[in-house]
């Protein structure tokens, strides 16, 4: 999928909507944690979420997550128009609670995943990826 | 069916039992967002795979479930444990209804 | 590393001083599958000697996560399309019936073709680039259509020409007849185009390695085309390129295929004579 410049422009700023303002996608992005943890407590410990720290296009940005025992990870861009990015299941055969895949972030913004471990608890990371554009929009 | 879509995946031929190998999936895909507007001001729809599954030997490994935040051409990388010899099924779910299928054997050695 | 800052035009210093961040390409090796490795730099042909020391392939100006991308065949989203071009080149095509593959074998032995492209051509009398020769083979040996210069069919097939020579240096041929040809491209490249009064010489001769807002300047290497650029998720044709470059000058453009831009192609294929052929390369 291409973003135009006008399209990006505007995506850009609804990121910066969201990260100020009580918000319709910053509200869906709350809306799924709860669902994802029922309300419950999130541990700082237990997951890891790697991410560049300034990806070249928002377009195609490699993250990574890994928890291990985990059951699954929830991963949210939470400045995104909509928020949910992907959840990954790990089935008996998974070798590790781990995956990598790229992912498209509308703007500067935080990207948060959030793992449910063996014990049934809750754990987060957060990681904060600056989304750079095109020198002369070329 | 969307056009053009094309699964591609990376498995080893061989792995001693019970190792952890590497497994890499892309398919070739627009994930049309839902997000964009066409020329006319019209919002395109949405059109994305929205799952991914890999099951070995009929045994789940990883379950995915794929928002509009994937880029174009979804990539996936993670591992498996290869208790026996057999087979690696990889399974895409399109907003269409189309299923995209592939699969890798495996032996032991 | 040399470099010339004289000769700015007003625009052109302040878009550059705007952000005169200095980032030098990073000291990295391309290896791609673990097995080709890339001449990313090297000393520059003699022909340039007196404006460049060295050459650089734009994947050393490119992050981690994007040179990585590149270092795999799996990871490199381009190569979805030299597959599907593998499958084109074994299809017969129009009302001779034949494929690429009928008269030229497998794809890797096209071997050596890309590096010595544009190229001329004795019996047309005329520098022809790679997208031409296609072309004519599909008219005149498969009596099938033109493809569209940029197209999807168009820019597959030249990847996957590219992906089979990958790691050969480029290794145009400026003298003899393609002589007047190379001057024209030269012409153009010292050329400055568009309201912003920029010449492609300006960016990627005079500033490459300084930042152009929050892009890190590369100097225009065409030795990784075509190249999966992702911010358009796909494969883009070296002209395609040069119209966008142009355009953002504020530009008329010239065509895709035109005389103009065929002399161009020569003149910045000719720069980068020594680094390795990357197609399909991925950048941002």
């Amino acid at each position: 999928m291409e973003l135009t410049r006008r399209q990006a422009i505007a995506l850009g700023a609804g990121a910066l909507l969201a990260a100020h303002l009580p918000h319709t996608a910053y509200a869906a992005g709350e809306e799924a944690i709860q669902a994802f943890t029922g309300g419950a407590a999130l541990a700082d410990t237990g997951i890891t979420l790697t991410a560049p720290e300034i990806a070249e296009n928002g377009n195609t940005v490699p993250i990574e997550v890994s928890a291990p025992g985990a059951s699954e990870i929830m991963v949210l861009a939470l400045g995104n128009p909509t928020p949910p990015v992907a959840t990954f299941k790990f089935g008996p055969l998974a070798a590790s609670q781990s995956a990598s895949t790229r992912i498209r972030l509308a703007g500067t913004q935080d990207v948060l995943a959030i793992a449910r471990l063996a014990d049934g608890s809750f754990a987060q990371a957060k990681a904060t990826v600056k989304v750079t554009i095109g020198g002369c929009g070329g | 069916m969307a056009s053009g879509v094309k699964p591609r995946v990376k498995v080893p031929k061989t792995a001693a039992a019970g190792e952890a190998v590497t497994i890499k999936t892309l398919i070739s895909h627009k994930m049309e967002s839902g997000q964009r507007k066409d020329d006319d001001g019209n919002v395109i729809p949405r059109s994305i795979i929205n799952r991914f599954t890999c099951d070995f030997n009929g045994e789940n490994v990883i379950d995915v479930t794929l928002e509009p935040a994937i880029s174009t051409n979804p990539y996936f990388e993670f591992m498996a444990t290869v208790p026996e010899a057999g087979e690696f099924k990889f399974t895409w779910y399109d907003d269409d209804g189309s299923i995209y299928e592939d699969s890798k054997s495996i032996a032991i050695g | 590393m040399k470099r010339t800052t004289q000769a700015l035009g007003a625009l052109g210093v302040v878009l550059f001083s705007a952000s005169m961040g200095l980032a030098d390409p990073v000291d990295d090796t391309l290896i791609i599958n673990e097995e080709t490795e890339i001449v990313t730099r090297t000393a520059a042909p003699a022909h340039i000697s007196d404006a460049l020391d060295e050459v650089m392939s734009g994947w050393l100006f490119r992050g981690a996560e994007t040179r990585a991308m590149q270092a795999d065949d799996f990871d490199n989203p381009g190569m979805i399309f030299v597959e599907q071009a593998e499958e084109k080149w074994a299809s017969a095509d129009g009302s001779e019936g034949k494929s690429c593959a009928d008269c030229h074998g497998a794809p890797e032995e096209m071997a050596g073709v890309r590096p010595v492209y544009p190229k001329w051509n004795e019996a047309a009398g005329e520098v022809r680039t790679l997208e031409m020769q296609i072309n004519d083979c599909r008219t005149t040996r498969m009596g099938a259509d033109k493809w569209k210069y940029t197209g999807g069919d168009m820019v597959n097939m030249t990847a996957l020409l590219a992906s089979v020579s990958r790691g050969m240096p480029v290794d145009v041929a400026i003298d003899g007849p393609a002589q007047s040809t190379w001057e024209q491209g030269k012409e153009l490249y010292y050329t400055r185009t568009g309201q912003l009064e920029l010449s492609c010489a300006n960016c990627h001769e005079d500033n490459y390695g300084r930042m152009i807002r929050a892009d890190h300047l590369s100097q225009g290497q065409i030795n990784g085309f075509p190249t999966y650029r992702l911010k358009n998720t796909k494969l883009n044709a070296v002209h395609s390129r040069f119209k966008g470059c142009i355009r953002d000058t504020r530009a008329e453009t010239y065509d895709a295929g035109s005389p103009e831009f065929v002399a161009l192609e020569l003149y910045v294929a000719s720069r980068g004579n020594g680094l390795g052929v990357e197609g399909p390369s991925v950048r941002n």
